[in-house]
């Protein structure tokens, strides 16, 4: 060991802070020059402490559903009858979606349609958040030799919730569609017309760039458009309801801020991936 | 070389059971800081958790720098913004300088904030976590070269400062009992 006068560790204690000031700075510029060097260092550590995560999921699911079932007592009656009435809804609707299914499959039969083919999904528990101030993102567990790809898409049992922008060795990280980079190409269902909706850091994304003559209407469902090869056609984002400053925003389907479990499923799109990363990925499967 | 115990006065022998009683309880600080922060990670089902991690790792780091400089030194506090910048998704080494530099203030105000009552600690609390989260705002908006919203980082700030009290008693009571390395 090094002997050092009182000066000197004085001096050597007050140059500390400055330099990893400086160390901070250099830190920076790293991050800046090399992104993906950040992203495989929060992978790395995501996957280190997912199994923490899958413990304290368990009992956390429990304690929430505990309080739900707390809650839940309070507001029986009144919620026993909007359900009634809701079911009584929904029946009719199932008959009526069940006459159109039956038309639908009699018309594709004589027009010969060759039907799209069945995507494949797996389905993950989310275990962290993965956001930041600035960022809208979940953490999913997804097993030591899970099959997930960078570009999947993400839905929970109500629509669309985002895109699988990470993957690690037994996570994987979804980009919600609420997040400030999120931008995803979609289509007003009455008008038929293409917008993209955008990501505000906030509840509610927002929709611009719609084709002109085609205002969004309030209450309007917005569902994903095959453009640009980054979704399927048709799946459900939301529906179109108007800000108090009169911008079109889209409240999701998807319950964002209760997610639990997500499906990932396989499009086999490869719209927003880099051709190599596609390219390496496949050759992975195979 | 063995260390020779140079301080006068009696003491109970050093074994290794109470070496790492005392190293436990040097470690407590960081350690509570670290687990806090995985804990505010874990999804609790409310919106905006995300400011949660930040917001309660500015409470840790102050408190500790504060009343223990030695549990908190400037490589520990390097780590956990280390930490805060990877699990909260900040740019890298944005968290880091936050860190640093609400150490270095809070080590330059400590002679005369120890002495004050907790109302004014906390009330220097609140102006570090405002300027803490406005100096974060701005590395984030320099560095993804856009003008990002002010609103989400001034609700990190209030929300560090509400959290500033529970996060005190707890520790207070922690820093006179099981993390007094007096006590071992």
């Amino acid at each position: 060991m090094f002997r050092l006068s009182i000066q000197t560790r004085q001096a050597l204690g007050r140059l500390t802070l400055p330099v990893l000031i400086a160390v901070a700075f250099g830190l920076m510029l790293i991050g800046k020059a090399d992104t993906v060097l950040a992203d495989r260092a929060r992978m790395a550590l995501a996957d280190a402490l997912s199994p923490i995560y899958v413990v304290l999921a368990e009992p956390l699911g429990k304690l929430r559903l505990a309080l739900g079932e707390v809650t839940g007592l309070l507001s029986l009656r009144a919620e026993n009858a909007q359900l009634r009435a809701e079911n009584e809804q929904l029946r009719r609707w199932q008959s009526v979606a069940l006459a159109l299914d039956a038309e639908n499959q009699r018309l594709k039969a004589n027009l010969k349609w060759i039907p799209d083919p069945a995507p494949s999904f797996v389905s993950a528990r989310v275990v962290a958040d993965a956001g930041g101030v600035y960022a809208k993102a979940v953490l999913l567990a997804a097993g030591p030799n899970h099959d997930i790809h960078k570009g999947q898409i993400a839905l929970d049992e109500r629509g669309l919730v985002g895109r699988v922008t990470e993957v690690g060795a037994r996570t994987a990280r979804v980009l919600l569609l609420t997040d400030l980079n999120s931008r995803i190409p979609v289509i007003l269902e009455n008008s038929r017309a293409q917008a993209i909706l955008v990501g505000t850091n906030g509840a509610r994304p927002r929709l611009l760039y719609w084709q002109e003559g085609a205002r969004p209407q309030e209450g309007e469902r917005v569902v994903t458009s095959a453009e640009a090869n980054a979704f399927p056609a048709d799946l459900p984002v939301g529906t179109v309801h108007y800000s108090a400053t009169n911008i079109p925003e889209v409240e999701p389907a998807a319950m964002l801020d209760r997610l639990e479990m997500v499906r990932i499923f396989d499009y086999g799109l490869n719209g927003i991936v880099p051709p190599e990363t596609f390219r390496a990925s496949a050759d992975r499967r195979h | 070389m063995a260390a020779i115990d140079r301080k006068p006065g009696i003491r109970p022998r050093v074994t290794l059971g109470r070496r790492l009683d005392i190293a436990a309880r040097r470690a407590f600080p960081v350690g509570c800081t670290v687990l806090l922060m995985l804990a505010c990670e874990t999804p609790f089902g409310f919106e905006d958790q995300a400011v949660l991690l930040p917001a309660s790792t500015l409470g840790c780091v102050y408190f500790w720098t504060l009343f223990r400089p030695s549990a908190m030194p400037p490589p520990a506090v390097f780590l956990i913004g280390l930490l805060l910048d990877l699990l909260g998704y900040l740019p890298i080494g944005v968290g880091v300088l936050t860190l640093l530099a609400v150490h270095g203030v809070t080590i330059r105000w400590r002679r005369v904030l120890t002495r004050q009552r907790f109302v004014w600690v906390w009330c220097a609390f609140g102006v570090l976590a405002t300027g803490a989260a406005v100096v974060t705002w701005a590395f984030d908006c320099l560095l993804s070269v856009r003008l990002l919203p002010l609103a989400p980082a001034l609700f990190e700030a209030v929300l560090a400062i509400a959290l500033y009290p529970a996060i005190a008693i707890l520790f207070a009571r922690a820093h006179r009992g099981v993390a007094d390395p007096e006590r071992a």
